[in-house]
């Protein structure tokens, strides 16, 4: 029974960290069509600038919740600016560019930061099941991820600026015509995108590390996750994540994690061959 | 506006083939006529700079010595240095380019298994020295090739004995999903049941794994005595925070023996790295005369922000000391000669104690410490002097047969 507990703990875990890597670049790739290849790197920045401040004397939380998002956020708004701007509509270019961003970044990172900045430790203690016991940061990893989605869902769904934003990204020209300032939408959106791959990378710190390749380790599944949500960005990453998350870690209990790393790639691909434009290609198409 | 699969596959492509290319880079040539030359390969920048940099820091350290004390044969050493940037297309290339185009008469260098596979082929085929200076799994049995590291045969045997001796006798394995990971959790299998312990679990983590909830659930429900991993990469050190944070380290103990190798114990806070049991043959906190001179020279030339050395990167010291003196025995550079030198027994005191060629292997007989990390660094709780290098279980004789050109891997 205890062990039935544990395992629904886990995966609930394994569908949140996952939609919370993944939920800024899937609105980056949602709504302006851009593949950022430097999402991995927005995570690690995301991640040094939380230890950095909270090692610099800075409140926990406030280091973790508001320094990482708004500092990614304003990064965010230059690369638009000085790369992304230009290459609207450009797919190829975009990724040949972000993924030389991604490059730089990571050697910025260790030129500059280096690999020996003290981490952090996590907070909150464990919670006892039946004969396991489960730290106190998995249930808030998992509380945070839904409390963003929820936060997304009604700030472009019954907010002023969601609307103009979801007009935007539907008819860029006809949004201006009626005169909306469309290259702020545009800079916005890239910055809240950014702002949440800082805030997941702040987030996943304590628990994971901050080395300048660690976003490495995360870019591969934010993409198969975004790619099998397709172009929904909040519905997409909600349904892709918890369709992956829970087989890989399902299949992990049951067998070892290379198992569940290979069924969560079978998964996706079967799913790309069935729905080549992700789940919301065919259902929730006009969710968000 | 939409991006179909289609274009984003061929887009991955496109970049993939970019990244493939790669940069090119072209080190400055310079010689002259009196010196002695030597190529040294590391990865300076890319994943694995976080250990090339430290290792070529220990190497140069080691080769200005040799340079301040006369040098070789009486001429200066001159020693070429490759960046790898962790690529392994890079090392073929620089391997080949050090011995047909500079002409070196010895190579150092490499980290992981793979890159020294990659250049110890080509230079046993061009006839060029090699020393490899990394811990790594054992057992390559080869006479153009020379290792200062240590081996698991010598490791693991001494660090699970400890952690039995201390918790119990039951024990699960972590370990990495490739060659290194694999062949050490084998040595661990044989020393465990060996000493007249159990494995109660094992699990194996491809390098990109970053979760371990289950594993950890696992592991509670196994209620080992102890925990034993061989972690590698960044993913894996994932492992500790999640540990920590389902509060498992003040629970059960945990061995590993890769921990502290790219500084994880500055890296990772007190609360999470205290505890954690490991055996090197080499920690910077060792109260060994040598080692103080060496480790105040060492951050003179590099300051303090390089993390924290064990095991691997002064073994680039010892490698380079080591060729030197033989050359300087020999009087000659000509490998055979230099062979025969090293195979005498030539031993290099330095700052983990003294280090002996063994003939028949040549792998080094070396001290061994068992230390434990706590506030920051290591507390040394033990020394085993002189342990020979066991890591081809006795397969390997390249007295009796020079010939021989294999790997090695335990009969177990």
């Amino acid at each position: 029974m205890d062990l039935a507990v544990v395992v629904v703990i886990q995966i609930l875990y394994a569908v949140a960290s996952l939609a919370l890597i993944s939920i800024g670049l899937a609105i980056i790739f949602g709504m302006m069509g851009v593949i950022n290849f430097a999402h991995g790197e927005f995570l690690m920045m995301g991640g040094y600038a939380f230890i950095l401040s909270y090692n610099a004397g800075v409140n926990f939380w406030i280091a973790m919740l508001v320094v990482a998002p708004v500092t990614i956020a304003v990064i965010g708004v230059v690369v638009e600016r000085l790369i992304i701007r230009h290459l609207y509509g450009r797919v190829i270019e975009t990724v040949l560019a972000t993924w030389g961003l991604s490059l730089f970044l990571i050697g910025l990172a260790a030129t500059v930061l280096g690999y020996h900045q003290k981490g952090v430790n996590p907070p909150f203690g464990t919670i006892r099941i039946g004969a396991y016991q489960e730290g106190g940061y998995t249930f808030f990893v998992i509380f945070v991820t839904l409390a963003l989605m929820a936060a997304l869902y009604v700030g472009f769904k019954y907010t002023r600026w969601g609307l103009i934003a979801r007009g935007t990204m539907q008819n860029a020209q006809m949004a201006s015509g009626i005169g909306v300032n469309v290259d702020r939408v545009y800079a916005t959106t890239f910055g809240i995108g950014a702002a949440l791959s800082g805030l997941a990378g702040a987030i996943l710190a304590p628990i994971a590390g901050v080395l300048p390749e660690i976003g490495v380790t995360y870019v591969v599944k934010a993409f198969i996750t975004v790619i099998g949500g397709g172009a929904v960005a909040l519905a997409g990453t909600g349904a892709a994540s918890s369709l992956f998350g829970a087989v890989s870690q399902a299949v992990t209990f049951l067998s070892r994690p290379v198992v569940g790393e290979v069924a969560l790639l079978v998964v996706a691909i079967v799913l790309l061959r069935l729905l080549p434009l992700g789940i919301t290609g065919r259902y929730f198409r006009r969710g968000l | 506006m939409t991006v179909k699969r289609r274009s984003f596959i061929k887009t991955s492509a496109a970049g993939a083939a970019a990244l493939a290319a790669g940069p090119y880079f072209w080190p400055k040539g310079a010689s002259a006529a009196d010196t002695v030359k030597g190529g040294a390969i590391y990865d300076l920048s890319g994943d694995l700079q976080l250990f090339g940099k430290n290792q070529w820091a220990c190497a140069e350290m080691a080769i200005d010595e040799i340079n301040a004390a006369g040098g070789v044969l009486g001429k200066k050493l001159e020693v070429k240095t490759y960046d790898s940037q962790s690529q392994m297309q890079a090392y073929n290339q620089y391997a080949r380019q050090m011995v047909l185009r500079d002409k070196v008469a010895v190579v150092q260098g490499g980290l992981t298994s793979s890159s020294r596979e990659v250049i110890r082929q080509i230079l046993h085929k061009l006839k060029t020295l090699y020393f490899y200076n990394t811990n790594y799994e054992g057992g390559v049995c080869d006479r153009n090739f020379f290792a200062t590291g240590a081996t698991p045969g010598g490791y693991v045997d001494l660090l699970s004995g400890e952690a039995m001796k201390r918790w119990g006798k039951k024990v699960y394995i972590m370990a990495a999903d490739y060659n290194y990971g694999q062949i050490t959790a084998k040595w661990i299998q044989k020393a465990v049941k060996d000493a007249g312990g159990k494995v109660v679990g094992e699990e194996f983590f491809p390098l990109t794994v970053n979760q371990f909830g289950p594993t950890i659930s696992k592991i509670q429900a196994a209620k080992p005595d102890f925990v034993m991993n061989v972690f590698v990469g960044p993913a894996h050190a994932s492992f500790y925070g999640q540990w920590a944070s389902a509060g498992m380290n003040k629970k059960i103990p945990m061995v590993s023996t890769t921990f502290g190798a790219a500084g994880e114990v500055v890296r990772m806070p007190p609360e999470i790295a205290d505890g954690i049991l490991t055996c090197y043959s080499y920690y910077e906190d060792l109260d060994i005369p040598f080692n103080k001179k060496w480790l105040a020279e060492f951050r003179k030339r590099n300051g303090t922000d390089y993390g924290y050395l064990t095991d691997v990167p002064p073994k680039d010291w010892y490698g380079w000391i080591f060729w030197a003196k033989a050359v300087n025995e020999a009087g000659t550079t000509k490998r055979e000669k230099v062979i025969e030198v090293l195979e005498g027994g030539l031993t290099v005191d330095g700052p983990g104690g003294p280090l002996t060629m063994d003939a028949k292997t040549h792998h080094c007989t070396m001290d061994m410490y068992i230390g434990q990390a706590k506030g920051g660094k290591f507390e040394i709780q033990k020394k085993v002097a002189q342990v020979p290098p066991t890591n081809t279980g006795n397969q390997c004789d390249l007295i009796a047969r020079p010939d021989t050109n294999v790997m090695y891997e335990p009969k177990i």
